[in-house]
């Protein structure tokens, strides 16, 4: 082939690799004016103080109530159910696959979370429905188990492999010198894993727990198809519960497009960005003040 | 502290993270153990290769089967040549400014937007501004937009592992700076970047969020895979037989069958990448 030519194909290409970078940022762009606009034209007949801190979201009644507090509260409610069931549990499985698991059984645990992690959530859902429903029914007693401990069950099984893996990494890029101190100093692995390996790694162990969080809070068809949807703020942990999430998939089939309804769910959808959003990023401070502690 | 009771102590506190990890083991085997024992007595030949009839009551779920094989077949066609390139740009060619630490923000905030936010999007942008409508092609490129972030990060990990003597020896024979890529980086790279493509694609095969208004739909009769039209995928399926049908105990043996096939379905794409990831560092070796 000619100089030129290959020259030219060269510049050619660097033009179309540079193209799709911008298109990734015109995608993120694109997903934040997309719920900007539709928000806006949402905040146009309801008061943004009203969508906030409504107590009543009852979108299709006579008079419409666009309160979204008690989707808040149930997404608040099921996430933090689920946080108190996958944060010990995530630690102290990263603990004993870093610490205590001998090479063999690494090689076990690590594919077995990884298959936890691949398995699609609609399939989590429908366990939910068929195997934790009934079972809390029997337990405490009720007509049915669809509620908010349902699906904080089913949510701390879909972030415990986010929790795992990222407390694991955590775990394991302390340095071996500060476990070779503790136990010069006479310390038990025990005492050392507490009183030292795990202050050491909690800026990447509080990282993991808030990318579960994240991932926690987004998850959308576990909690649609396991908690019973009633769009009431729960009193308890047996109540039924509709999250932000199980709301937009709900109504968004149903509603007519361009109608205050419609336009209220991207701004439910609005609220939900920005909520992963900052657990995300809280997540990723946390990631980085954990590598530059160690980088030193 | 006596040593004695240092050492009871120490069984006890084995034996509490033991415990922790056992648990997690034990959703793993309690989720496999009851697709795999309930669904398996549907699965059959007839299963996969008939489509429903009779309100889905009966025959099998060709339909769904066809629809997520397409639907994931457009998901990488759109979404491996922009995320590879996207990767390119930024490993090979982008300079540590501003820019770069922005577009990289992009990547990591886009990988945590909720894949509900991703349907809304595809139903704005595909469905209504761009006027494909509920459809294969909306649905897909939906899928596709959700797995770029995934794909990004995959690939631009396999490019680095690329040693940059490499790189140098070809641009020290007179290979433009293309000619290295395409013949040296990528093919050195291949292996690492499947890995990443298939994994990504295993988990947009499973995802129900992004499609549940970009183009799913309830039943399909007749023909199916035309991507102007309506489709009916695996996840969807599932979570329409256990939660939307008018007789949903009638239809639990289809939903556990459906369970199943979707769970090996993804389970055999997992296999694959690891395979891959394997051989590939084996050859390192």
């Amino acid at each position: 082939m000619r100089y030129r030519t290959r020259i030219l194909i060269d510049k050619l290409f660097k033009g179309i690799f540079k193209t799709t970078g911008f298109l990734v940022l015109a995608l993120l762009g694109g997903i934040f004016a997309m719920l900007v606009y539709n928000s806006v034209s949402f905040f146009l007949d309801i008061k943004p103080l009203d969508f906030i801190t409504g107590m009543e979201w009852a979108p299709t009644a006579k008079v419409p109530k666009y309160g979204m507090l008690p989707l808040i509260i149930s997404t608040t409610f099921v996430t933090l159910g689920a946080m108190i069931i996958a944060i010990p549990l995530g630690i102290g499985t990263a603990a004993f696959i870093s610490e205590y698991a001998g090479k063999r059984l690494k090689n076990i645990l690590k594919p077995a979370i990884e298959m936890l992690a691949a398995i699609p959530s609609v399939v989590i859902g429908f366990l939910g429905i068929v195997v934790v429903s009934p079972g809390i029914a029997n337990m405490a007693d009720l007509p049915n188990g669809l509620n908010a401990l349902n699906g904080a069950i089913l949510l701390a099984i879909m972030a415990l492999p986010t929790i795992i893996t990222v407390a694991e990494d955590a775990i394991h890029a302390v340095p071996n010198a500060y476990k070779e101190a503790s136990y010069g100093v006479g310390a038990t692995k025990w005492q050392t894993l507490r009183k030292v390996i795990i202050p050491a790694a909690a800026p990447g162990i509080i990282a993991a727990v808030m990318l579960g969080v994240g991932r926690a809070i987004g998850e959308t068809m576990t909690v649609l198809m396991a908690t019973g949807n009633a769009s009431l703020i729960p009193s308890g942990m047996f109540d039924s519960v509709k999250t932000m999430t199980a709301t937009i998939a709900i109504e968004m089939g149903e509603v007519p497009y361009q109608t205050t309804h419609y336009y209220a769910l991207y701004a439910i959808a609005t609220v939900l960005f920005f909520m992963t959003l900052f657990a995300n990023l809280v997540g990723e401070f946390f990631i980085n003040r954990f590598r530059k502690y160690h980088a030193v | 502290m006596q040593y004695k009771t240092n050492k009871l102590s120490s069984v006890i506190e084995w034996g509490t993270l033991l415990s922790t990890t056992l648990i997690v083991c034990f959703f793993l085997i309690v989720i496999i153990w009851e697709i795999v024992s309930k669904g398996a007595s549907s699965l059959s030949w007839e299963f996969i290769s008939k489509v429903p009839s009779e309100g889905m009551t009966k025959g099998g779920i060709l339909t769904p089967i066809i629809g997520t094989v397409l639907l994931t077949l457009i998901t990488a066609l759109f979404a491996i040549p922009f995320g590879v390139c996207c990767a390119i740009y930024l490993n090979e060619y982008a300079e540590n400014n501003w820019l770069t630490r922005t577009i990289r923000a992009a990547i990591r905030n886009l990988s945590g937007v909720p894949s509900i936010i991703y349907g809304l999007f595809g139903l704005a942008l595909f469905v209504q501004a761009l006027q494909f409508g509920t459809s294969l092609i909306a649905a897909g490129l939906t899928l596709g937009l959700l797995s770029l972030p995934y794909i990004i990060t995959t690939t631009e990990e396999a490019l680095k592992r690329i040693p940059n003597s490499t790189r140098e020896a070809a641009l020290a024979v007179g290979a433009t700076k293309f000619e290295t890529i395409k013949d040296v980086v990528l093919p050195s790279a291949m292996s690492g970047i499947l890995t990443g493509v298939v994994l990504t694609l295993s988990r947009a095969a499973g995802e129900t969020a992004p499609i549940l208004f970009t183009g799913a739909a309830f039943y399909i009769n007749g023909s199916t895979g035309y991507i102007n039209q309506e489709f009916m995928a695996l996840p969807y399926h599932l979570y329409m037989l256990s939660t939307q049908h008018q007789s949903i105990d009638q239809v639990r043996p289809i939903a556990y069958g459906t369970a199943l096939v979707l769970v090996i379905v993804v389970f055999l794409l997992n296999l694959t990448a690891f395979y891959i990831r394997y051989k590939y560092r084996k050859n390192e070796n």
